[in-house]
């Protein structure tokens, strides 16, 4: 299974926000049990989507700049981004069926 | 098509865990049936302490040992939401939102979930600044102020750890007393940034994209003001979560369902444990003790009711 890559603050711009496809990013902590949840679904649906979408994921407690920037007040919080915009987001824990359905409205966005 | 088992277990929190493992050893064919994360109300626990033998551990860590623990004497595990039961002839018939299944015997442990506060801007802002785990949340709000909203051992207790990240916290009680035990009212009446507002409650949570503030309303003098916060933590009490159950099984007002010692329920084949049934301790041992108990007494239904072919 794919394993996204860990995203920093330093790095967030030319990864994501320059990135030519859309990425999704998995806001998370070591101490957050549903975030733990969640990881293995990212895994899956980066299998999923291939070269389609990127998938990254930020350590909130170590990349807070990022975080703090897009008003992340829990976690898990999924963001889809386009051409360097949030253009889908989902906050909590949510069946995989539901992480799709937004990255698909997204991604036809 | 629907899936036949000896047993469905609704509801994956400690209560249905241990429902499952204790169905698993006694070789009967069982699935747990759950909509979220495994572990329920202690998967977003920071630290259990009281759990017995174990002297310290995350929650989420430990649902996780129990999830395993009972996957590996043989427990099915299916992440789906119930809608809904049925009698079927002598079988009982569970719809999900993915499909449906037929059980001789079920087993609710579906658990509670938090109160709200029911005003405008509460849904709208969830996640975005309103919260009901503090544990989970707080390191968001660091050097920020926030509202803690209850008056008992888990505002006083998620608010004393909330205070370890924010610069400030409001702690707005209805009430002019706490109802929480003694020693966490003693630690928070001396915790520097408590600031305490009685006989008070929020009429609207306000913001935009996030929280910047909740409209509070004193009691006694029906005066109204704004208190500019980042973020409210709501610890109101807890409510079961069995709207799904109504008309099949006696409840109490609350929706507690009622089961004698055995947790059987008035409805044959089916069971209730945990959070989720009447005089419940709430407490994670006393959902383990519930939830063992629940699946000996199914398992006893199934031997008395379908004999061995």
């Amino acid at each position: 299974m794919t394993k996204p890559k860990e995203v920093t603050d330093a790095q967030f711009e030319g990864e994501v926000l320059k990135s030519d496809t859309p990425v999704l990013v998995d806001f998370w902590a070591p101490w957050c049990g549903p975030c733990r949840m969640v990881a293995p679904l990212v895994e899956e649906l980066a299998d999923e989507y291939g070269p389609k979408v990127k998938f990254v994921k930020v350590n909130t407690d170590e990349s807070f700049n990022t975080a703090a920037n897009y008003g992340i007040r829990s976690i898990p919080t999924l963001i889809v981004f386009k051409g360097g915009k949030p253009v889908g987001q989902l906050i909590g824990f949510r069946p995989k069926n539901d992480l799709k359905r937004v990255i698909d409205q997204a991604l036809a966005s | 098509m629907d899936e036949d088992y000896d047993i469905v277990i609704v509801g994956g929190g400690p209560a249905g865990l241990a429902a499952g493992l204790y169905a698993a050893r006694a070789r009967r064919r069982t699935v747990l049936l759950e909509k979220g994360v495994i572990g329920g109300q202690i998967s977003l626990t920071e630290r259990v302490e009281n759990y017995p033998g174990v002297e310290a551990i995350g929650g989420f860590d430990l649902a996780q040992t129990m999830l395993r623990q009972a996957e590996s004497s043989g427990l099915e595990t299916h992440y789906k939401a119930v809608l809904g039961l049925e009698r079927l002839n002598s079988l009982w018939r569970v719809t999900t939102d993915d499909g449906d299944y037929r059980a001789k015997a079920v087993i609710i442990t579906s658990g509670a979930d938090y109160n709200r506060l029911d005003v405008p801007g509460e849904e709208r802002l969830i996640g975005r600044g309103v919260s009901y785990c503090a544990t989970c949340d707080a390191p968001f709000f660091a050097g920020q102020e926030v509202a803690v909203v209850g008056g008992g051992d888990s505002a006083l207790d998620e608010g004393m750890f909330a205070a370890r990240h924010v610069a400030k916290v409001y702690l707005i009680h209805r009430r002019q007393e706490l109802r929480a035990s003694r020693i966490l009212q003693e630690r928070a009446l001396a915790d520097p940034k408590f600031e305490f507002i009685w006989n008070t409650v929020i009429t609207e949570v306000l913001g935009e994209e996030q929280v910047n503030g909740v409209r509070l309303l004193d009691l006694p003098t029906s005066e109204e003001r704004v208190l500019p916060v980042a973020g409210v933590f709501v610890f109101i009490g807890h409510h079961p979560n069995t709207t799904y159950l109504r008309s099949l099984v006696s409840m109490d007002e609350g929706g507690h369902i009622v089961v004698n010692e055995w947790m059987e329920t008035d409805a044959p084949g089916l069971f209730a444990a945990g959070d989720a049934r009447q005089n419940s301790a709430r407490q994670l041992v006393t959902a383990t003790g519930d939830g063992a108990t629940a699946a000996i007494a199914a398992e006893r239904y199934i031997s008395d009711r379908f004999p061995v072919e």
